[in-house]
């Protein structure tokens, strides 16, 4: 049976009827539209899908959409404003953080989570912080040196 | 990867939920073990529970000695909370080691107990803390010693309808050293093997040993032979060495795709070893 909840999601309310079972992320990229966050592996392993539930980053192919009713759930298209791109963002792109691009959202995502608790991570920190989202194209080494300057730029 | 239709109902209320366990109810904590075997259809569970919204569930506070967490506090919450890293510190040390930021984020203590997953971290430090569960059902309330909780793989002392409402952790002696030690497998983040262990000295000498081991058995367990062959010595690598081969004693010891059994026993011991001169060097 369908239940109706309420999502805050990247700032703008929204009800929906959904069955229980659809999962975070295919209600954030099939009901809401946003494609934005991936689904990778779908078996909370690469995490692709991260996005932030009440600020907490989550694997959303491992969470039903369900859990999230009356919380605010933030994706990689909430990050920018005014179309300036998030300092996580352009940091991603001055280290060239990215070549595919598809592990690219989560990894922003679970940036934002580090850097909030951790403004000055050291690198094993970093890497530590990253072990829940896996790139297949980097050898992460960009992807770690784009954390450590959006940690400069943000902790300055 | 869609999980079989099931009913959902989210209680802010303990006695709420008991009471639709009680009639057949799934209880879904952070849902780190849950949600992937429903996917995978391993579980199709026709009403989910889920508990994440009982506030009365999540707390960590000290009593007379001990610390008492909600079965619903979550890893994080555990390795960063200020009064388990200063009163119990191997259990952040484990929490800090649980799959990676999102499932810390997520999994709950209570949850991972009552899994009982035979890979999972946090049960060798329980079995080495000694720790004890608080259980409520409808039709009441108990408290179990962990060595009786974890019956077998996936197996516990849990009865339908009961969940897991807090654990109960002796405050560490101030003077011991702590350690969790763990083979980690790459993808998923599980424990190939993982050790955790407590050391107590006085007088030169190991007064206490408490060794816990998880990913080697069918459960997790304590290895009796090893802490009492580390007892009454100075703790030297050579008895170090000595305890840590016996860390696999009368156990059957799994095999997977990841380690044969052989393997398997053989990191065990070297892990053992790690945990127990990490602990050894920092008990004072």
């Amino acid at each position: 049976m369908k239940r109706e909840i309420s999502v805050t999601l990247n700032g703008k309310p929204r009800t929906d009827e959904v069955e229980p079972r659809l999962l975070l992320i295919h209600y954030i990229r099939d009901v809401a539209g946003l494609t934005g966050a991936h689904v990778g592996c779908e078996t909370s392993i690469c995490g692709a899908c991260t996005v932030a539930v009440d600020g907490i980053a989550v694997k959303s192919c491992t969470m039903f959409a369900v859990q999230a009713d009356g919380k605010n759930v933030l994706t990689i298209e909430g990050l920018a404003s005014n179309g300036n791109l998030h300092t996580i963002q352009e940091a991603f792109w001055n280290e060239h953080g990215l070549q595919c691009g598809f592990c690219t959202p989560g990894m922003i995502m679970v940036t934002k989570q580090i850097l909030e608790r951790n403004p000055n991570p050291t690198e094993e920190e970093i890497r530590h912080g990253l072990e829940g989202n896996l790139c297949r194209c980097t050898g992460y080494q960009h992807i770690v040196n784009a954390v450590k300057t959006a940690a400069a730029k943000t902790g300055a | 990867m869609i999980a079989h239709i099931f009913e959902y109902s989210a209680p802010t209320d303990l006695k709420e939920a008991l009471g639709q366990l009680a009639s057949g109810g799934k209880p879904l904590a952070g849902g780190m073990s849950l949600i992937p075997i429903m996917k995978l259809r391993l579980a199709a569970p026709e009403h989910v529970v889920d508990l994440g919204r009982i506030v009365a569930l999540n707390y960590i506070r000290e009593e007379a000695g001990t610390l008492h967490a909600g079965a619903m506090t979550t890893h994080y919450q555990i390795e960063s909370s200020p009064l388990v890293r200063s009163r119990c510190p191997l259990l952040a040390e484990a929490a800090s080691h649980i799959g990676d930021v999102q499932v810390r984020n997520m999994g709950t203590i209570g949850g991972s107990a009552a899994h009982a997953d035979p890979a999972a971290d946090y049960p060798a430090s329980l079995m080495a803390l000694e720790v004890q569960f608080r259980l409520a059902s409808s039709s009441g309330e108990r408290t179990v010693s962990v060595e009786d909780f974890f019956v077998d793989t996936f197996a516990t002392a849990l009865q339908p309808g009961e969940i897991i409402t807090e654990v109960i952790i002796p405050v560490e002696d101030p003077s011991a050293g702590v350690s969790y030690q763990k083979m980690v497998q790459p993808a998923s983040g599980y424990a190939i093997v993982g050790v955790a262990a407590r050391i107590t000295k006085s007088g030169g000498k190991v007064t206490k040993a408490r060794v816990g081991v998880t990913g080697l058995g069918p459960k997790a367990f304590r290895a009796k032979a090893a802490e009492k062959l580390l007892e009454g010595t100075e703790g030297t690598a050579a008895d170090i060495a000595k305890a840590a081969a016996a860390v696999s004693e009368g156990v059957e010891s799994n095999t997977d795709l990841h380690a044969s059994a052989n393997y398997r026993t053989q990191m065990a011991r070297v892990y053992a070893g790690r945990a127990l001169s990490v602990a050894v060097s920092r008990a004072t």
